[in-house]
C-alpha cells in the first residue's frame, strides 16, 4: 500500500473533476480522480483514501452500486455522494446506502469544503471510535445513538412515541464532525419538514453552515425552547435535553425503510 | 354509390311496394273488366244466335235452303260477326256464312264441337257458358268468341212436309256463331296501358317526394352529422353542429354535440396530464445536463472569488457569476420540483386555513400595501382531503398571478371561500319520468328553458289544472299555474291515469310540506317539495353516485385581464404572460396540482375588468 491520500473524486464529467481537484487542491489535500466505478475500486485496492467523492449518475455502474462493491469488498472509506439529479430520495437513500454525506451539484467552493471538512472529521471520529473498539463509552469519541433511535446516516435522529408523534434530533458526530454551534437556525411551530432536506441550519465557529437533513417528514408541533435559547444544551445532550422537534410524522411507513437502528 | 344511399334505399323499397301493389290492382280489375266484357259479348252472341235460329226456323221447316243460304249470308256479313255456320250431326257445314266452308266436314274434336263430343258419349244439352268458347285461329288474327246453340228436334221437324228428320233423333244439328274479340281485346289492352301509365306516373311522383323528403328530414342531417364526425375524428373538437329540429336526429345532433364536449375536456385533461409528464421527464433529463456545466462554473467562480480578496474590482464581478449562477441553480431545482410532481401525501384540511398561510407567505410581496387582499372565507367550510403543502401552492400561485396583473396600480385581491354542490343538481335533466302505472310525464307539448316539462295535474276541492315541473334537477322554474298551496288538501295526480303522485306517509325533511314523488325508469324516485321557498328535492340514486360536494375558492384581481385568445394556452407550461419575469411554469403547476386531487380550475377574465380563478376541489376525492 502506497501513501495516504485525501480524496479520490469518483466522476465521468471532467469539468466537475477538475473543479473538485482545484478547489480541494487549493486547500492542500490531495486528490485523484477516476471516471468509473471499476477504476475507483481498483485504486481504492491499491492505495488508501480518507474519503470518496462519488457522482450518483454514472455510466455503466452508478453511485450506489459503488456503495454496494464498497461493503462487498469491505473498503471502510467514507463517501460523499454528489448528484446533479438532486432528489429527496436520492438524498435519504445515500445516506441509507451507507454514504456519510450527501451534496447536489451545482455547488460553490465554500460548500464543497464544508461538507468535505465535516465528513473527513466525522469519519476520523468514527474511525476513532471503532479503534478504541469495545472499551467504555468514556473513552470513545462521540456517543452513538441510544439503542432504539433511528437514525439518518450519521446525521439526525428520530424517536417514534407512544402518542404517535416523533422527536427528532441531531446526532453527536454530526455536531463534533462540525466543530461545534456557534449558531443555530430552528423552524417555526406548524411548519412542514420533509425528511432529506435541512430541518435546521447550524452555524460553526469557522462560518461555515451545515444544514441538518431531517430524518422524518412531518408537521412540527414542538420546537425545543431550551435548545433555540442555548445551543450547547444539543452539543452536551443531543440525544435527550438536545432535541430539536416534536412533530406529527406525515407518512412514517415509507420514511422509516430509509432509517436505521 | 346509389345503393349506399339511404334515400335510394328507402325510395326503392317504397316503389317496389306501390309497383307490386298497383299490379295487382290493375290485374284485378283487368280480369274482371275482362270477364265482363267477354259476357257482355257472349249475350250479344247468344241473343245474336237466337235470333238467327228464329230468323231461319220456318225456312227450316220448308226446307228452304235457298232462303237459309241467304239469311245466313247476310247475317254473317255484319261486321260484328265473324261467320255462322250451320252443322249436321255428322259435322258436316250444311249453311255458312263463308260459301266456302259449306259441305266441309268439322272433325268432332275440333274447337267448336269440343264442349259436347269431349266425354265419348256427345251430350245432348249444356250451358249457356259451355256453350261458348274463345280461340284464336291463327296467332296473327283476333280472338274470336264463338257460341254453339244445338238444334233440338221437336214435333214441327219430324211431322214437316220434307220429313228430313227421324222422331228419334234429340238433336239435328249445331248452329254455331263466332263474333270477333276485337272490341274486347282493344279494351282490355286500354286498360292495361292505362295500368302501365298509372304505375309509372305513381313511382316517378312517389320517388320525387320520398327522395325530397328523405332528404329534407333524413339525407341532409345525417351528411351533417358524417361532416362532424369527420371533423372530430380529424381532430377538430370544437366542431358544433347547429340543433335546429326536435326530432330523433336533432336529439342525435344534440347528443353529439354534448358527447364532443366532453371529448374536448377529456382530451384536454389527458393532453395536459401527458405534457406535464413528459415535460418531467425532460426537466429531469435537462437539470440533469445542465447540473455538471453549473457546478463546473459555480465552483471556479466561488474558488476565484474566495482568492480574490483585496481585489474589490475582480471581486465585485466575480460576485455577479457566482449569484448568477445561483440563480440558475434554483431555476434548475424550481425546474426539478415542477418535474417531481409526485402524487400528492392527502390528509384532513381546512382550506381556510390553507388559504391564511399562503395569504401570510404573500404579503410581504404584495406591492407595498398598493394591493388590498380582501378575504371571504366561508367558516362552515367542509375540510377536504388534500396534500396541504399542494394547495398552498395553488393559491400562493394565484395569488401572486393577481397581484402581477394589478401591477404598478392599485388594487384589490379577493379571495372567496365557499362550500358548493355542483352536481347533479342544476345539472342533470329529467327526460322520462313515469307515474305509477308507467304513464309518461315528461310532455314535450310544455318545455321549462326549452325542455320538455315533467307535467302533473292538481286536484283540490275547487279546482284542477296542469302544472308543469322544471325537467333541470334542483332547478325550480316550476310553472304551478295558480295551484293553491300543497299543504290545503291538493293532490297532484297522473294527468292521463289520475293516479296520485304524493309520497304517501311521506314529509319534506325541510319544511314538513306533503312532497310529491314520481320514477325515473332505471334510476330511481324522484321526490319533491312544492312549497314555494322550500325546493327541497331528492333523487336518492343519483344523489348518491354523484360526487357533488366542492369547496370552491375564487381568487379574483381586478387588475389587466388575459386577452381572450390567451385563456386556452393559460395552462400550458413555459406560456408565460410576463416577460422575462415569470417561468410559465406557476399555472401548469397549479393545473396538475389541482388535477392531481381531481379538482377543477378554471378562469374567467376580461380584458381591462379583472381576471377570477375558481378552484374547485372535491371533499372526498
Amino acid at each position: 500500500m502506497s501513501n495516504l491520500r485525501d480524496i479520490l473524486v469518483v466522476e465521468d464529467e471532467p469539468m466537475v473533476t477538475q473543479a473538485v481537484v482545484l478547489v480541494c487542491g487549493a486547500e492542500g489535500m490531495t486528490v485523484t480522480a477516476v471516471d468509473s466505478v471499476a477504476e475507483a475500486l481498483q485504486r481504492l485496492q491499491e492505495s488508501r483514501f480518507r474519503l470518496v467523492l462519488c457522482d450518483i449518475m454514472m455510466q455503466e455502474l452508478d453511485g450506489f452500486q459503488f456503495l454496494a462493491e464498497l461493503d462487498r469488498h469491505g473498503i471502510q472509506t467514507p463517501v460523499i455522494m454528489m448528484t446533479g439529479y438532486s432528489t429527496v430520495e436520492n438524498a435519504v437513500k445515500s445516506l441509507a446506502a451507507g454514504a456519510v454525506d450527501y451534496i447536489p451539484k451545482p455547488f460553490t467552493a465554500d460548500e464543497l469544503l464544508t461538507v468535505v471538512r465535516r465528513s473527513l472529521r466525522s469519519s476520523a471520529l468514527l474511525a476513532a471510535s471503532e479503534s478504541a473498539g469495545l472499551e467504555r463509552k468514556g473513552s470513545l469519541s462521540h456517543v452513538p445513538c441510544p439503542d432504539h433511535y433511528l437514525r439518518l446516516g450519521y446525521v439526525s435522529w428520530a424517536l417514534m412515541e407512544d402518542e404517535g408523534t416523533a422527536r427528532i434530533g441531531v446526532s453527536d458526530l454530526f455536531l463534533k464532525a462540525i466543530d461545534g454551534i456557534s449558531e443555530f437556525e430552528l423552524a417555526e411551530p406548524g411548519e412542514d419538514l420533509v425528511q432529506g432536506i435541512p430541518c435546521a441550519v447550524a452555524t460553526s465557529p469557522d462560518g461555515s453552515a451545515h444544514g441538518i437533513m431531517c430524518p422524518m417528514s412531518g408537521k412540527v408541533l414542538e420546537v425545543n425552547a431550551e435548545a433555540q435559547k442555548n445551543a450547547s444544551l444539543v452539543e452536551k445532550d443531543p440525544y435527550f435535553e438536545g432535541w430539536l422537534y416534536r412533530i406529527l410524522p406525515a407518512d412514517p411507513e415509507s420514511n422509516l425503510q430509509w432509517l436505521s437502528l | 354509390m346509389l345503393g349506399r344511399n339511404i334515400g335510394f334505399k328507402l325510395t326503392f323499397g317504397v316503389v317496389l311496394t306501390v309497383l307490386v301493389a298497383i299490379t295487382a290492382f290493375a290485374w284485378f280489375n283487368i280480369q274482371s273488366q275482362s270477364r265482363s266484357l267477354l259476357s257482355e259479348v257472349e249475350r250479344h252472341a247468344s241473343q245474336l244466335s237466337e235470333a238467327v235460329k228464329a230468323d231461319t226456323e220456318s225456312d227450316m221447316l220448308r226446307n228452304d235452303r235457298e232462303r237459309i243460304h241467304e239469311s245466313i249470308r247476310r247475317i254473317g256479313q255484319q261486321e260484328s260477326i265473324d261467320r255462322i255456320r250451320v252443322l249436321n250431326k255428322s259435322g258436316a257445314i250444311i249453311y255458312s256464312s263463308e260459301v266456302a266452308d259449306i259441305g266441309t266436314m268439322v272433325d268432332k274434336r275440333a274447337e267448336a264441337c269440343y264442349g259436347c263430343h269431349s266425354v265419348g258419349q256427345p251430350l245432348e244439352h249444356l250451358d249457356s257458358q259451355e256453350r261458348t268458347r274463345v280461340f284464336q285461329p291463327r296467332a296473327d288474327s283476333p280472338r274470336l268468341l264463338g257460341i254453339i246453340n244445338p238444334i233440338y228436334n221437336s214435333p214441327t221437324c219430324w211431322s214437316a212436309a220434307c220429313h228430313a228428320h227421324p222422331e228419334e233423333q234429340t238433336v239435328l244439328g249445331v248452329l254455331d256463331v263466332t263474333i270477333p274479340l276485337t272490341d274486347v281485346d282493344r279494351n282490355i289492352r286500354r286498360s292495361q296501358l292505362g295500368a302501365v301509365i298509372l304505375a309509372v306516373m305513381v313511382i316517378g311522383v312517389l320517388s320525387l317526394v320520398i327522395g325530397l323528403m328523405v332528404r329534407w328530414w333524413i339525407g341532409r342531417p345525417v351528411q351533417e352529422l358524417v361532416t362532424a364526425t369527420r371533423n372530430v375524428a380529424g381532430g377538430n373538437l370544437a366542431y358544433r353542429l347547429t340543433v335546429k329540429r326536435n326530432d330523433e336526429l336533432g336529439a342525435l345532433a344534440g347528443s353529439f354535440n354534448n358527447m364532443t364536449d366532453k371529448l374536448a375536456e377529456a382530451r384536454l385533461q389527458l393532453f395536459q396530464s401527458d405534457k406535464l409528464a413528459s415535460l418531467g421527464r425532460l426537466a429531469a433529463g435537462v437539470a440533469h445536463e445542465i447540473n455538471n456545466p453549473l457546478t463546473a462554473v459555480l465552483t471556479y467562480s466561488s474558488y476565484l472569488l474566495k482568492r480574490s480578496q483585496g481585489k474589490p474590482e475582480t471581486q465585485k464581478d466575480l460576485q455577479v457569476i457566482v449569484n448568477e449562477t445561483i440563480r440558475c441553480r434554483e431555476i434548475v431545482k424550481n425546474l426539478l420540483d415542477f418535474a417531481r410532481q409526485t402524487v400528492p401525501k392527502k390528509r384532513k384540511a381546512d382550506v381556510n386555513e390553507i388559504i391564511g398561510r399562503a395569504a401570510k407567505v404573500i404579503e410581504n410581496q404584495l406591492s407595498l400595501g398598493r394591493v388590498k387582499l380582501v378575504m371571504e372565507l366561508d367558516p362552515g367550510l367542509p375540510n377536504v382531503t388534500v396534500d396541504a403543502n399542494q394547495i398552498q401552492q395553488v393559491f400562493i400561485n394565484l395569488m401572486v398571478n393577481a397581484s402581477d396583473a394589478i401591477g404598478e396600480d392599485e388594487g384589490t385581491i379577493k379571495v372567496t371561500s365557499k362550500g358548493i354542490s355542483v352536481s347533479p343538481t342544476g345539472v342533470l335533466q329529467i327526460k322520462t319520468a313515469v307515474c305509477r302505472k308507467r304513464h309518461e310525464l315528461v310532455d314535450r307539448k310544455f318545455e321549462i328553458d326549452g325542455k320538455p316539462a315533467v307535467t302533473m295535474r292538481f286536484h283540490s276541492q275547487e279546482q284542477t289544472g296542469l302544472i308543469h315541473l322544471d325537467p333541470i334537477y334542483g332547478s325550480r322554474e316550476h310553472q304551478l299555474n295558480g295551484m293553491p298551496p300543497i299543504e290545503e288538501g291538493v293532490e297532484l295526480q297522473c294527468p292521463e291515469c289520475s293516479t296520485s303522485l304524493m309520497a304517501e306517509g311521506e314529509t319534506c325533511p325541510k319544511c314538513g310540506a306533503p312532497i310529491y314523488a314520481f320514477e325515473v325508469p332505471l334510476k330511481g324516485l324522484v321526490q319533491g317539495c312544492l312549497k314555494p321557498g322550500c325546493g327541497w328535492h331528492r333523487w336518492e340514486q343519483v344523489d348518491s353516485r354523484w360526487n357533488d360536494e366542492f369547496v370552491e375558492v375564487r381568487v379574483e384581481d381586478d387588475g389587466c385581464g388575459i386577452p381572450k385568445a390567451q385563456i386556452p394556452q393559460l395552462f400550458e407550461p413555459f406560456a408565460t404572460t410576463k416577460g422575462p419575469k415569470g417561468t410559465g411554469l406557476g399555472l401548469a403547476v397549479t393545473w396538475g396540482i389541482i388535477d392531481n386531487h381531481n379538482g377543477t380550475i378554471t378562469v374567467e377574465s376580461e380584458v381591462g375588468i379583472g381576471t377570477t380563478f375558481i378552484v374547485r376541489i372535491p371533499v372526498e376525492s
